[in-house]
């Protein structure tokens, strides 16, 4: 495929990057104590969530951003950030009837309809507009079966013995610069708890909007499988189109008790910026699980908006004979980065582990896998596959792999298997003189390249992952 | 009318001069058999019919059903019914062979103002289809030629065509890397789909493919011309006199031994 023709991959409209007109409840540029105090009072939350989060906070004043990961931005001026920023409203939703009917609009753009009649059969959805949660749908269906599923505000006032037994118990609060900001400022996030061997009836799913301008979305999700559960959880994302970059640091904990089975999938469309580069989200994410005895903890992303990416769902592999899972597609065009990968934590006897990273790289776009597999000396037979494979589309991207294996224990078994290939001219020729257009056979060979990873995905979302890859890569070749 | 003519035609790739006048005509229902040694452009002629990019066509022109052919994309050829079997078919990884057919046959279909056949229409087709070149079941829900035989690879360029039953069908090297029981399989696919309205161009070194698929025309090129047309007892000739008999150079002048030849 020639490099000209390469250079058309921008050509595509950022679906999502309306701007909704609505009243909102905004705090002025700044971060200090009081900042912090006003939005725990705000929230009505509880001592011990002000006391959490201020202690949060005055560890970060001690922290120096990281400057690691293989990615580039200017300097992020966090006083320049408003921290809260939620649509005017009543103070509790009894209904969908009392949530502003711009923001139901705003998530029926988006293709999600939160009138539970018109839902996706079998998908609970939480929505979080800006800072805050608006709706939760089908909570009454999910309580019979015992689930717990709400905004993490309402966790924190409803469920607070849940909240204060797990918050931080994976992600500490002086964990890493991004997660220490957002345990201090962090505003809501969704909640989830599946009681001792319950299955979940339904698929459940957070629809993350950032609104506002200026503002930083810091949103906590902390789900936890009793004994013998099971869950899978899904996320989506999407911000409007702006010149300036917007902060996201988001921090999700797993806590998978023993026998219990977590899958956590998402599908991450912020808005990555145009085509120089201007705008898009920053996206500093913590994402880590814990994994019991017997557990499974399932990561399944598909990254293909944001202008930064730097993410590393992690498992901790605690508990004897636990599993760990990490299925990734990143696609980075035009200026988009992507430092992404995994850690996998083998502590107790028989773990396993495996690792699948699809990276593509378009236009001038640099993606980078970074993984870690440890092995502790407790690891008897642990095992880990790690496969990573890269496609380049044209000749000004960057594919990068940079993984990390310490192995503490004889007795692991650790494969690692890497791959670097450009979608060939012989591929592109051999589709079109078979009656596909150029357009459809890119976004044939890209889905393929990333089938194993879809094919982890819930059934709904795994056409809506490959419509996405479709239009992301639309006009990628002329 | 003919469906297919060339006319003078001149091609280049990377600055170097290929084709230096071709002149071919292809009526419905005949088959032309063009042979000659490496290096004499017969890849480059079938690659310059199909569009390939990186070809450039310098002089001549090309009609196919008596339209221009040169300035269609490889997709607009594929779609008026121009079907190149490949000499070496491409791997396509995580692509279903089957998904990968029937996209191609709804695109084509599409165009052509056809309602797109389903999945289990199409499966029926496949299926039917499949019996010419004997691939079972399991062979089509595989990636795209992703470890498959040399064989296997050429057996399934002609159950594509049999699929997409194309108006003029270019078979490059074909028969390259089969054993004999292999090639008499995907004869006898070629065969079967001989029509009236149908051309085919099948491009070879070797006479021994034209025991099987009986050519109407033969034609041997050298240097980028066709040097010499005759009916098939020019093949047998050329086989028992080899390539030096018209003054050519050649360095395989023997069938290659041996059993599918991976790739």
């Amino acid at each position: 495929m020639s490099t000209d023709t390469l250079q058309e991959l921008t050509r595509r409209p950022y679906e999502a990057g309306f701007v909704t007109e609505v009243e909102s409840d905004t705090f002025p540029p700044g971060l200090s104590e009081d900042v912090i105090r006003q939005l725990s009072e705000k929230k009505g939350e509880p001592a011990f969530m002000l006391e959490w989060r201020l202690k949060a906070f005055r560890h970060w004043l001690t922290m120096k951003e990281p400057n690691w990961q293989a990615v580039k931005y200017n300097a992020i001026d966090y006083q320049a950030i408003r921290y809260y920023s939620a649509p005017k409203q009543k103070p509790k939703k009894g209904s969908l009837d009392e949530v502003d009917p711009e923001i139901l609009r705003t998530y029926e753009k988006l293709g999600i309809p939160l009138h539970e009649q018109k839902l996706m059969q079998n998908v609970a959805v939480d929505a979080v507009f800006d800072s805050v949660s608006v709706a939760t749908t089908f909570k009454d269906k999910l309580r019979k079966a015992g689930v717990i599923f709400c905004s993490f505000s309402e966790a924190v006032r409803e469920h607070p013995e849940l909240v204060k037994k797990y918050l931080g118990s994976v992600v500490p609060y002086s964990d890493n610069f991004f997660a220490v900001l957002n345990s201090a400022v962090f505003s809501d996030g969704s909640f989830v708890y599946v009681p001792k061997g319950v299955r979940c009836p339904m698929e459940l799913s957070t629809y993350f909007r950032i609104n506002a301008a200026e503002t930083g979305q810091f949103e906590r999700t902390l789900i936890v499988a009793d004994e013998g559960a099971t869950v899978s959880y899904l996320e989506g994302c999407t911000a409007p189109q702006r010149d300036t970059n917007q902060l996201h640091a988001a921090v999700v904990e797993l806590v998978a008790l023993d026998g219990a089975n977590i899958k956590y999938s998402t599908v991450q469309n912020w808005y990555p910026g145009d085509a120089e580069g201007r705008g898009g989200i920053y996206n500093f994410v913590t994402k880590r699980g814990i994994a019991h005895r017997g557990s499974k903890i399932s990561w399944t992303q598909v990254e293909t908006g944001s202008a930064i990416t730097w993410k590393y769902p992690s498992v901790i592999l605690k508990g004897d004979d636990s599993v760990g899972e990490f299925y990734s597609v990143a696609l980075t065009n035009n200026l988009q980065q992507a430092d992404t990968g995994t850690k996998m934590v083998h502590i107790g006897k028989n773990t396993r582990s495996t690792i699948v990273s699809k990276g593509i790289s378009a236009g001038r776009g640099q993606n980078t896998y970074r993984g870690l597999v440890k092995v502790l000396k407790s690891a008897e037979n642990a095992r880990n596959y790690t496969q990573c494979d890269s496609l380049l589309l044209g000749d000004k991207c960057g594919a990068h792999t940079v993984p990390y294996i310490e192995v503490k224990n004889a007795s692991a078994q650790v494969e690692h298997e890497a791959s670097t290939s450009k979608i060939g001219e012989d591929q592109l020729f051999y589709c079109r003189q078979r009656g596909i257009s150029q357009e459809d056979a890119v976004s044939m060979i890209v889905n393929g390249f990333c089938r194993q990873v879809f094919k982890e995905l819930p059934m709904e979302f795994a056409v809506e992952a490959q419509k996405l890859l479709g239009v992301s890569l639309e006009g990628s070749v002329g | 009318m003919a469906l297919l003519t060339v006319r003078n035609l001149h091609a280049r790739v990377a600055g170097k001069d290929i084709l230096k006048g071709i002149d071919l005509e292809v009526r419905p229902g005949e088959v032309h058999a063009i042979m000659g040694p490496n290096g004499s452009g017969k890849s480059t002629l079938a690659s310059v019919l199909a569009g390939r990019d990186g070809y450039e066509v310098t002089q001549g022109e090309v009609l196919f059903d008596g339209k221009p052919l040169l300035g269609l994309s490889p997709e607009e050829r594929a779609t008026s019914g121009v079907f190149l079997a490949f000499q070496y078919p491409v791997e396509i990884p995580g692509v279903g062979n089957l998904h990968f057919l029937r996209t191609a046959l709804n695109a084509q279909r599409r165009v052509r103002g056809l309602e797109e056949l389903d999945a289990m229409d199409f499966l029926q087709l496949a299926k039917e289809k499949s019996k010419l070149v004997q691939l079972d079941a399991a062979f089509m829900n595989r990636s795209v030629n992703e470890g498959f035989s040399g064989g296997e690879k050429k057996r399934n360029e002609i159950f594509q065509m049999a699929v997409l039953e194309p108006r003029l069908a270019i078979l490059d090297e074909t028969d390259s890397g089969l054993d004999i029981d292999a090639l008499r399989t995907v004869a006898g696919g070629v065969n079967a789909l001989r029509s009236p309205e149908r051309g085919m161009v099948l491009i070879t070194h070797y006479q021994r493919l034209l025991d099987y698929i009986v050519p109407d025309k033969v034609h041997v090129m050298a240097a980028g011309r066709i040097i010499r047309s005759g009916g098939r007892e020019l093949a047998l000739e050329l086989e028992e006199k080899g390539y030096s008999w018209l003054g050519l150079q050649d360095g395989k002048t023997a069938a290659p031994k041996g059993g599918e030849a991976r790739r």
